[in-house]
C-alpha cells in the first residue's frame, strides 16, 4: 500500500520532469505501415508521434536522442496475454458462478451459466504492479491484448499500454473480445467436450434471444413482463469478437464451423499445427493467433517413452506455421502463451524465423498485425504521425542472440532496460536527469 | 499399376467434382447381399456402382482391378460405435443430455477409424455413450480416412438421438459415497426421467406450433426460446429423428415401448436388447429394429440372462435385426460376428452377412446407399482374400464411394518409409 503511493508520487515527479518533445535523430526506422528509413528522425509530442522521415526538422524544444546504431520499432504488441491480470483470472482457473466465495456449486445445464464471467472486463482488473510487465517491456513490448483466462466465457480482453500513471490511462480500448476456452466445468454441467460445444451454442442463441426480449421491451414496456437481467448474456453481447481455442488440424475445422454457425467474428488462437491447415483458414476469413510456446517433449518425459510419428512431425514443424500463414496471406500474430521472459520470448520468434518467416513478417506479426486484428490500427501498430507513441529501440536487428532492446517509448515516455535481463529492470519512468 | 493407383486416388483426393473415374473389379466373387452370389465384375463410375454381372465388358479407359480368387462384399455398417469422438464419449453431468451432439466433436484423426477400415467397415453409427436417461445426438460416418469431420460425415444420413435404460444411467446417478449424485437411481426413476423429458418437449413443441400458427396468420409475435435440449427431442415427436434405445432387459424393453406409444413416437431401434428374445412378439409387433452382439455377455448382472441365438431368433419373428460392435476392437471382425449366427440359429450366409450390411443400412434409414451391390448404391465394398465367413478372410481392399481408403498391400509396404521418417526426426531432435 505504501509502496504503492510511493510509486504514485514517484511518478507524478516524473511527469513534471518528462520533456514535453522527444526526437530520436538518425536511426534505423521501421515503420512496419510503410518503407523502412536508413538514418531517419522520429518525433514524439503529447504521447503521440508527431512526425517520422528521413529529412524532418528537429523542434527547438525536444530532448534529442542520438540514434546512430539503433533501430527503432513500433512497440511491440503481446496479441493475448494474461500480463497484469491477477492470478485468479489465470488460464487453468475453474471460474464461473460463486467464484469469489468458494467453489461453485455444480452446474446443471447451460441456464446455470456454468464457468461463465463474460461481463468481466480485464481492463477493470489490471494490476500495474504485476512484476511481468516489466519483463515484457523489456522484451521491447509496450502493449498487450490482456485476457481473463478462466472458464469457458471467462471475460472481455481490453488492449492495454504495458505502463502508464494509473491503470485507466493504460487503456487503449476496454472491450477488445470474450476469451473462450473449451475446460469442462468441475463437477456439474458441461464435464465434456460435446457439452462445452452445445453450451456455447446455446449461450448464443439465449443471447440472440434475450436481445429480442430487451427490444420489445423498451419498445412497450406495458405489454409484457420484463425480461430478467442476466449479465452472463450481456457480456456476450458487448463483445464484438469472440477467441476461440484451435491448435490442431481438427480444432481448427471445428472452430472455423463453430464460429461461422454463431455468425460471430472470431479470433482462432493455438495454431501448433496452422501449418496443416492454411487452406481452411485461408478460406474461413478468420484471423489468428500463434502461440509463441512450440510444443516440445516435455523435459522430464521417461526417455523410453517414443513419441507418435505424427506427434514427432507437430513439433518439427509447428514452428513453419507462420511462414506458411505469411504465404498464404492469412492474418495472424504471435502472442505470448504464458512466456514472460525477453530471452523466450525472442528465441521463440526466432524459431519461426528460422522456419522460414521473413524478419519483416515477425516484426509485423507483434506489431501492425495484431493492431489490425483487433481494430486499433488506427493508434498503434505502426510508426506514422498522428499515432500513440509507443517504440521500442534496439542496437541490431529484434530478435538476434546479441540484439539488445536499449529502451521502450510507451504513451512518448521512456523506459530503460535493466543491464541484465535476470537483474529486474527499474520502476517507473527515467527522468531527464536519469536518462543522461 | 500401383502408382497409377495412387496418381489416380490422388487425383480423386483433389478434384473431387471431377471424380469421374470408371472401375471395373474383375473376375470377383460377389457377395450382393441382396440377389445372391455371383461370379463377375462391378462396374463403378463417379463412385457408384453402374453395373453388377457376371458378364460385363469393361468399358474404354475404365480402371480394372482384377479380384481373381477374391470376394466381394458391401461394405460393413456397424449400428452401434463411440469411436473418433473426442473427450468424453458421455455427457455425464447430467440425466438429460439431448443437447450435446456427437457431430461436434468427431476426431476423423482417431486412429480407430482406419483400424475399423481395414476390418471392413465402411459406415458407422457413431452414438453418445449410455451414462444419461437421455443422451446425446448421434451422427453416422463414412470412414473416409484422411478427409475432415464434416467430410466424413454421411450425406443425408437421418439423424438419430440416444436413449439408455438399466444399470448404466441409474448407477451414474448412484448416491453411495458420492457428493451431488444426481437423479436417477433406480429403473423406475430412469422412466421418469425420460418421461418428463418428453412431458417438457411436448410443451415445447405445443409452444412453436403456436407461434408458427400466429405467424401462418401474419401476425407479428416473438419466437419462444431456442431450446436444444428439447429440440432434438421435439424432432422425435415430429418424426424427424431417430429413436435409438440402450437397454438390457425385457422389462425395461417393454416399459419403453409402452412408454413411446403413449408419447406418439417411434423407436427405431433397440440396441444391446440381449433379451429381447424373451418380448419378440411385443418388439415386432411395434416394428421396432433391434442391433445386438453375437456372444458377447455377463460383463454386468443385466446382461446375464443373454443367449447366443438372439439375433437369429429376433430375425425369426420378422424382426429387422443386426449385429454390431460398441467397441473398437470388435468393429475390427463384425464379419466373424456374422458368422455365429450361422451356428447359433441356422441362418443362410446371406442372412448372416445382411446382420452387418443391409440391415444395419436399413435401421439407419439409408439403405438406398449402401447395405448391398446394387445398380445406384455408392461404391462401398470390401475385397477379403477369403469367404468373409471364414475366421482366415483378410480384408485386402476397402472401396468407399469408388476410392480405395484401405489397401492392404500399399499399408504393408508403406510401413518402412514412416518407420524411416519417424526415425530421422527423433534424431533431429536429440541432436537439437
Amino acid at each position: 500500500m505504501r509502496f504503492s503511493a510511493v510509486l504514485a508520487l514517484f511518478s507524478c515527479i516524473a511527469w513534471a520532469q518528462n520533456p514535453q518533445a522527444v526526437a530520436i535523430q538518425g536511426a534505423d526506422i521501421v515503420t512496419v505501415s510503410g518503407p523502412a528509413i536508413a538514418k531517419g528522425t522520429v518525433v514524439l509530442r503529447d504521447g503521440l508521434i508527431e512526425g517520422v522521415g528521413a529529412n524532418i526538422s528537429i523542434p527547438s524544444d525536444a530532448w534529442v536522442i542520438k540514434g546512430e546504431g539503433l533501430t527503432v520499432y513500433p512497440g511491440l504488441i503481446d496479441a493475448a496475454s494474461n500480463w497484469g491480470m491477477p492470478a485468479s483470472l489465470a488460464p487453468g482457473n475453474a471460474g464461473g458462478r460463486g467464484s469469489q466465495n468458494g467453489p461453485p456449486p455444480p452446474a446443471r445445464g447451460p441456464e446455470d451459466r456454468p464457468a461463465t464471467t463474460s461481463w468481466i472486463k480485464a481492463a477493470d482488473e489490471l494490476r500495474p504492479g504485476d512484476p511481468r510487465l516489466e519483463r515484457a517491456r523489456s522484451a521491447g513490448f509496450t502493449t498487450a491484448v490482456i485476457f481473463p483466462m478462466r472458464g469457458i466465457f471467462c471475460g472481455q480482453g481490453s488492449v492495454v499500454n504495458l505502463a502508464g500513471d494509473r491503470p485507466p490511462s493504460m487503456v487503449l480500448e476496454p472491450s477488445a473480445g470474450q476469451f473462450v476456452t473449451l475446460s469442462a466445468a468441475p463437477g456439474g454441467f458441461p464435464a465434456a467436450l460435446m457439452g462445452v460445444i452445445a453450451y456455447i451454442r446455446q449461450i448464443y442463441l439465449d443471447a440472440r434471444y434475450y436481445s429480442a426480449l430487451k427490444q420489445a421491451y423498451a419498445l412497450d414496456p406495458r405489454s409484457m413482463r420484463r425480461p430478467d437481467y442476466d449479465r452472463a448474456l450481456e457480456g456476450v453481447l458487448e463483445s464484438r469478437r469472440i477467441l476461440l481455442p484451435a491448435n490442431r488440424t481438427v480444432e481448427i475445422d471445428r472452430m472455423v464451423r463453430l464460429a461461422a454457425e454463431l455468425v460471430q467474428p472470431a479470433i482462432l488462437y493455438g495454431m501448433q499445427e496452422g501449418y496443416r491447415a492454411a487452406e481452411v483458414l485461408k478460406k474461413s476469413g478468420t484471423p489468428v493467433l500463434v502461440s509463441l510456446k512450440w510444443p516440445q517433449r516435455l523435459p522430464d518425459s521417461n526417455p523410453s517413452d517414443i513419441d507418435s510419428l505424427r506427434t514427432l512431425e507437430v513439433r518439427d514443424r509447428a514452428p513453419s506455421t507462420p511462414a506458411e500463414f505469411a504465404k498464404a496471406g492469412i492474418p495472424f500474430a504471435f502472442y505470448s502463451d504464458g512466456l514472460d521472459q525477453p530471452r523466450d520470448l525472442h528465441k521463440a520468434v526466432k524459431k519461426a524465423i528460422d522456419a522460414g518467416l521473413s524478419r519483416q513478417d515477425a516484426v509485423r506479426a507483434l506489431t501492425l498485425s495484431p493492431a489490425e486484428i483487433y481494430g486499433v490500427a488506427d493508434r498503434v501498430g505502426s510508426i506514422e504521425k498522428g499515432k500513440i507513441a509507443n517504440l521500442v529501440v534496439t542496437r541490431g536487428e529484434l530478435f538476434d542472440d546479441s540484439t539488445k532492446v536499449e529502451m521502450v517509448f510507451i504513451d512518448g515516455r521512456r523506459y530503460l532496460m535493466a543491464p541484465e535481463q535476470s537483474v529486474p529492470a527499474r520502476q517507473g519512468p527515467v527522468t531527464k536527469e536519469q536518462a543522461r | 499399376m500401383r502408382t497409377v493407383a495412387r496418381v489416380c486416388g490422388w487425383l480423386c483426393a483433389c478434384l473431387p467434382a471431377l471424380n469421374a473415374e470408371v472401375i471395373v473389379i474383375r473376375d470377383a466373387n460377389i457377395l450382393t447381399i441382396s440377389h445372391g452370389a455371383m461370379k463377375g465384375a462391378i462396374l463403378i463410375r463417379d463412385g457408384k456402382i453402374e453395373a453388377v454381372g457376371a458378364n460385363l465388358t469393361p468399358p474404354a479407359g475404365a480402371r480394372i482391378i482384377d479380384a481373381a480368387g477374391q470376394y466381394v462384399m458391401p461394405g460393413i455398417v456397424d449400428g452401434h460405435s463411440h469411436i473418433a469422438i473426442e473427450g468424453n464419449v458421455n455427457e455425464p453431468s447430467v440425466s438429460v443430455s439431448s443437447m450435446v451432439d456427437v457431430r461436434d466433436v468427431i476426431n476423423p484423426e482417431d486412429i480407430d477409424i482406419y483400424r475399423a477400415l481395414a476390418g471392413g467397415v465402411t459406415t458407422a453409427n457413431i452414438l453418445h455413450g449410455s451414462s444419461n436417461a437421455v443422451g446425446g445426438q448421434t451422427v453416422v460416418l463414412k470412414m473416409r480416412w484422411g478427409k475432415s469431420a464434416s467430410e466424413m460425415i454421411f450425406e443425408g444420413a437421418p439423424p438419430g438421438l440416444k436413449l439408455a435404460l438399466g444399470e448404466n444411467p441409474k448407477r451414474a446417478g448412484n448416491p453411495s459415497g458420492r457428493e451431488n449424485a444426481r437423479y436417477p437411481a433406480t429403473r423406475m426413476g430412469v422412466e421418469d426421467t425420460i418421461r418428463q423429458a418428453f412431458l417438457e418437449a411436448k410443451a415445447y413443441k405445443a409452444e412453436w406450433d403456436n407461434y408458427q400458427a400466429h405467424i401462418g396468420r401474419g401476425e407479428h409475435t416473438l419466437a419462444p426460446r431456442k431450446d436444444l435440449k428439447l429440440e432434438p427431442l421435439k424432432e422425435v415427436l415430429e418424426g424427424k429423428r431417430f429413436v435409438h434405445v440402450h437397454c438390457y432387459r425385457a422389462d425395461e424393453i417393454l416399459m419403453v415401448l409402452r412408454l413411446a406409444d403413449e408419447y406418439g413416437f417411434q423407436i427405431r431401434t433397440l440396441q444391446h436388447a440381449l433379451e429381447g428374445y424373451k418380448v419378440a412378439k411385443e418388439i415386432a409387433a411395434h416394428g421396432v429394429s433391434v442391433s445386438t452382439f453375437s456372444d458377447w455377455w455377463s460383463y454386468k448382472v443385466e446382461a446375464f440372462d443373454a443367449i447366443p441365438y438372439n439375433a437369429a431368433a429376433l430375425h425369426k419373428k420378422g424382426i429387422l435385426v443386426s449385429l454390431s460392435s460398441d467397441d473398437a476392437e470388435l468393429m475390427r471382425h463384425l464379419n466373424t460376428e456374422a458368422a455365429k449366427t450361422i451356428k447359433y440359429g441356422g441362418l443362410s450366409e446371406t442372412e448372416a452377412l445382411a446382420m452387418v450390411t443391409l440391415n444395419p443400412a436399413r435401421q439407419l434409414g439409408i439403405e438406398n446407399r449402401v447395405g448391398s451391390i446394387d445398380p445406384g448404391k455408392d461404391a462401398d465394398l470390401v475385397m477379403y482374400d477369403r469367404h468373409p465367413l471364414s475366421n482366415y478372410a483378410k480384408v485386402q481392399k476397402v472401396f468407399i464411394d469408388g476410392q480405395v481408403y484401405f489397401d492392404r498391400d500399399s499399408e504393408l509396404s508403406g510401413r518402412a518409409g514412416k518407420q524411416g521418417r519417424k526415425q530421422t526426426l527423433l534424431d533431429k531432435e536429440r541432436a537439437n
